[in-house]
C-alpha cells in the first residue's frame, strides 16, 4: 500500500479552524450530509477536542430523498462517536407551504433544502455552521473564505468577503448574521480519499461497487427510485455501480465500477476523466449554478 | 507529502490565468469535462484556440468583464508535492487582495510581459513580495513568443529587475528568472525548443525543487493557546489541556516553559495529537499540551520556552495595509487580533503613507484609504507578545477589526 500520500499540514490547519469555531462562537453545528466530506469533518472534530466529545451537534437537513444506506450510516456514526444529532426535514418545510415541490423529470429537492436549513439556523439560533465544502469542487467555491459571513437571509456576498491573512480568522458578527465555516477548504477530492484511507474511516457502502437498478439519461446513470420521475422509455436495468459523491437519489449519478475496496476506488479516481461534480446533476443547470445558489443561502 | 503555497500577481494582460491554466493542463490536472467546458466557452467567444485562462476566472462578474477580482485558490499535485496557488488580481485597486494572497505563500510568481518589461505594476508586486518577506520570487518573463524568443529581451528585463532587487529586496531572498510563452507552454512544464539559449530549469522543475521547510521553524518557540480542553469525565477527571497550533520553533516533552502574560514557569507534561502522545511538536502543527502543574491559562495566553526571550508590547510600531472602504486615521479605535489574542488598540500616530507609484513614503498623508500601505503607531489596552515581522512572520503579524461593523480593516506587520 502507498504510504503518506495525505499532506498532514491540511489536517493541522482544519483542526486549528475547528478550535477557532469552538472559541469564537456560541452555537455552532456541523452540517452533516452523510457524505465522505462531512464524515471527514466528524473525524477532524474528534481530533480537535479529544478527550472531550465533539462539542457541536451534527445537523442533518433530510430531504427525504436520501439513499437509505446514508441514513443507516449516519445513525451508526452518531452512536459510535457519541455526538448529538439534530434532523430537520424538507418535507416539513413543504407541508408548511414555504416551498413547492418541483415537477417534471428533473425534479429534485436540492434547491428546496436551503429553506429548511435557514429555518433550522433561526430555530436553533446557530451562529456558525461547519460544512465540508472544498474549493476544488467548483469555481465559485474557489473564492469563498474559510469563515464565510452570511446575512440574516443566509445570503453570501462575494464582494464583501473579509480578507483572511496568515490564517487569522475573524468571526465577529452582528446579531442575525451567521458564519459558514469550511475547515477543509484547501483539500482536494483526492486528499479526502487519502485521508479516509490513512485514517481507516468507515464510509457508507454506496461508495463501493454494488449491484443497483439504474436508468440512463443524458449520458449519465441515474439510480432508480420512487423519488425519480421517469418516462415509459426509461426502463431500469441492473448494473454494478458505485457513487463518487453522495447527494440525493434524484441528483447524484452513479459510475459503472467493480471497485469494491478503497484502494481500487482511489485508483479509479486517479484515472478518472470526469471531475467529481460532473456527476452532480444539480450543478449542470447553468454555468453559474453554484454561485447563484450560494447567493440564496445554499451550503 | 508536503505543500507548496504560491501566490501569483499580474494583470490579465500578462497572461497570468493562461500560465496557471497551462500549468494545470501540462501536469494533467484538468479533467475531460472541465476541458470540454472551456473549449465550448472559447468557441462561444469566437476564439480559434482553447482559452486556458477560463479555468481560473470564477465569479460571474469576472467572466463577464474578463478580469480577476478576488483571490481564487487553485490546486494541483505532482508525485513530489501538493501545490496551492492563490491567484490574485494585479491592478493597483486590488492591492489588498494581493497582500491577502501573499500572506499565506512561500513563493511569489511575478509576471512580466516581455514586450513591456519592468513596469510600475512589476515594482509594486515585488515591493509587496518583499514587504511580506516572501523568500522565493520567480520572475516569469512571459509572451516571449511575441518578442521573437530573443535572449537579449530576456537579459535586459532581468538586468532591470535586478537593479530593483538591490533597492527593495532583503537578504536571503532568492529571485529566479524564467523566459516563458504560456500560450504554447514553453518552459512551464516542458523545456522550450524555441529558446535553446535558456538551459536552466522550467517553472515546474524550479517549484518542485524548492525546500518547503517552514521559515519559522528556527525562530523562538511560540504556542498561542486557542482553546482549553477540560473533559470533566471520570476517565480524564484531572485532564487540563491547552489546544493550539505552534506558530514558530518547536516544543518537546519535559521542556521548561513560561506562560505569558503571567510569567509563571512550568514543564511540559505531555503533547497530544488525538490519541497519540508525541515527544516533540514543530511549527504549524496543531496539538494539545498539558503542563506539570495547574496553571490559570486561557485563550490568548502564550507558551514560550524559558530559554527564549520575548517582548511585552503595550504599544507597537507597524506597517499596515488598509483593506476597508471606510478610511483609517489617528485616534480611531479597533480590535487588534494577534493570533487568537484580541485587544483594543488605538492608532496614535500615522507616520506616513506609501506612494504606491513612486514607492516613496509621503509623510504629509495621514489618512488611510482602501489599499494604502503605511506606517503607524498603536497603543494597546492590554499587552501582546509579538515579535518583529522580519524575525518571525507568524508571530509578527496581526489584523485590525472594526469595532462597529466587525470587518477586517487592516493587516499589520510589527516593526
Amino acid at each position: 500500500m502507498k504510504k503518506n500520500l495525505f499532506p498532514r499540514e491540511l489536517e493541522h490547519e482544519a483542526i486549528y479552524i475547528l478550535r477557532e469555531v469552538a472559541a469564537q462562537f456560541e452555537k455552532p453545528a456541523i452540517l452533516f450530509s452523510g457524505g465522505k466530506d462531512s464524515i471527514t469533518l466528524v473525524r477532524l472534530a474528534q481530533k480537535a477536542f479529544h478527550p472531550v466529545r465533539i462539542p457541536f451537534p451534527l445537523l442533518h437537513i433530510d430531504t427525504g430523498h436520501n439513499f437509505p444506506e446514508t441514513i443507516e450510516f449516519r445513525d451508526w456514526l452518531v452512536k459510535e462517536t457519541g455526538a448529538e444529532l439534530i434532523v430537520r426535514y424538507v418535507q416539513d418545510t413543504i407541508d408548511q407551504g414555504k416551498v413547492q415541490e418541483e415537477t417534471g423529470k428533473y425534479a429534485s429537492r436540492n434547491v428546496l433544502q436551503t429553506q429548511t436549513l435557514l429555518d433550522a439556523i433561526n430555530e436553533l439560533k446557530l451562529d456558525a455552521c461547519i460544512g465540508g465544502a472544498r474549493r476544488d469542487e467548483e469555481k465559485a467555491r474557489a473564492k469563498e473564505r474559510v469563515f464565510s459571513i452570511r446575512d440574516a437571509f443566509g445570503q453570501w456576498d462575494s464582494k464583501k468577503q473579509r480578507p483572511e491573512l496568515f490564517g487569522m480568522l475573524n468571526g465577529k458578527i452582528a446579531v442575525g448574521e451567521n458564519v459558514r465555516v469550511f475547515p477543509i477548504s484547501n483539500w482536494t477530492e483526492l486528499d479526502v480519499w487519502n485521508y479516509i484511507r490513512e485514517e481507516k474511516l468507515d464510509i457508507p457502502s454506496i461508495y463501493f461497487s454494488h449491484e443497483r437498478e439504474i436508468i440512463e439519461r443524458d449520458g449519465l446513470y441515474w439510480p432508480y427510485s420512487d423519488y425519480l420521475n421517469t418516462s415509459a422509455e426509461e426502463i431500469p436495468f441492473k448494473k454494478k455501480v458505485r457513487f463518487r459523491t453522495v447527494g440525493d437519489m434524484t441528483c447524484t449519478a452513479a459510475v459503472l465500477s467493480e471497485a469494491g475496496m478503497l484502494d481500487q476506488v482511489i485508483d479509479e479516481i486517479l484515472s478518472a476523466t470526469i471531475s467529481e461534480r460532473g456527476a452532480r446533476i444539480d450543478d449542470k443547470r447553468s454555468e453559474a449554478a453554484m454561485e447563484s445558489r450560494k447567493k440564496e443561502g445554499y451550503f | 507529502m508536503d505543500i507548496l503555497r504560491i501566490t501569483t500577481a499580474g494583470s490579465v494582460d500578462d497572461g497570468k490565468s493562461t500560465l496557471i491554466g497551462r500549468l494545470l493542463y501540462d501536469t494533467r490536472s484538468i479533467t475531460r469535462d472541465k476541458l470540454e467546458a472551456i473549449e465550448a466557452a472559447s468557441k462561444r467567444k469566437g476564439f480559434d484556440f482553447t482559452d486556458l485562462s477560463l479555468l481560473t476566472d470564477g465569479l460571474i462578474a469576472e467572466r463577464e468583464q474578463g478580469i480577476t477580482i478576488d483571490v481564487a485558490h487553485i490546486y494541483f499535485s505532482t508525485s513530489t508535492r501538493k501545490y496551492i496557488i492563490a491567484d490574485s488580481p494585479g491592478h493597483v485597486e486590488y492591492t489588498r487582495n494581493m497582500i491577502t494572497g501573499a500572506s499565506n505563500a512561500s513563493v511569489s510568481l511575478i509576471l512580466i510581459d516581455a514586450r513591456k518589461g519592468v513596469i510600475e505594476q512589476t515594482k509594486r508586486h515585488f515591493y509587496i513580495a518583499s514587504l511580506l518577506r516572501i523568500k522565493h520570487v520567480v520572475v516569469c518573463i512571459n509572451k516571449m513568443d511575441l518578442a521573437g524568443f530573443d535572449q537579449k529581451v530576456f537579459e535586459n528585463i532581468k538586468r532591470d529587475f535586478e537593479a530593483m532587487v538591490v533597492k527593495v529586496g532583503f537578504e536571503g531572498q532568492e529571485v529566479k528568472f524564467i523566459p516563458l510563452a504560456a500560450r504554447e507552454g514553453d518552459n512551464i512544464v516542458f523545456s522550450s525548443v524555441k529558446m535553446p539559449w535558456y538551459k536552466d530549469e522550467t517553472l515546474l522543475e524550479f517549484l518542485e525543487n524548492i525546500s518547503v521547510a517552514a521559515d519559522n521553524i528556527n525562530a523562538p518557540a511560540r504556542f498561542p493557546v486557542q482553546y482549553v480542553v477540560r473533559p470533566h469525565t471520570d476517565e480524564f477527571h484531572d485532564f487540563r489541556g491547552y489546544a493550539g497550533k505552534v506558530e514558530s520553533g518547536s516544543f518537546a516533552k519535559g521542556e521548561e516553559v513560561m506562560v505569558l502574560p503571567s510569567l509563571r514557569s512550568s514543564k511540559i507534561k505531555s503533547i497530544h495529537n488525538y490519541t497519540e502522545e508525541k515527544e516533540e511538536v514543530l511549527a504549524k502543527e496543531s496539538v494539545v499540551i498539558t503542563l506539570d502543574d495547574e496553571a490559570d491559562i486561557s485563550r490568548g495566553n502564550m507558551l514560550i520556552k524559558c530559554t527564549d526571550g520575548f517582548t511585552q508590547l503595550t504599544g507597537l510600531n507597524a506597517t499596515i495595509c488598509w483593506m476597508d472602504e471606510s478610511p483609517g486615521a489617528e485616534g480611531k479605535i479597533f480590535f487588534l487580533q494577534h493570533g487568537p489574542n484580541r485587544v483594543k488598540a488605538k492608532i496614535t500616530t500615522v507616520g506616513g503613507i506609501l506612494d504606491i507609484h513612486s514607492l516613496e513614503t509621503n509623510t504629509d498623508k495621514k489618512v488611510f484609504q482602501l489599499n494604502d500601505i503605511g506606517d503607524i503607531v498603536l497603543k494597546l489596552a492590554k499587552p501582546v507578545f509579538a515579535d518583529l515581522y522580519v524575525s518571525n512572520t507568524a508571530n509578527g503579524s496581526f489584523i485590525l477589526i472594526d469595532e462597529f461593523n466587525n470587518n477586517t480593516v487592516a493587516v499589520g506587520f510589527v516593526r
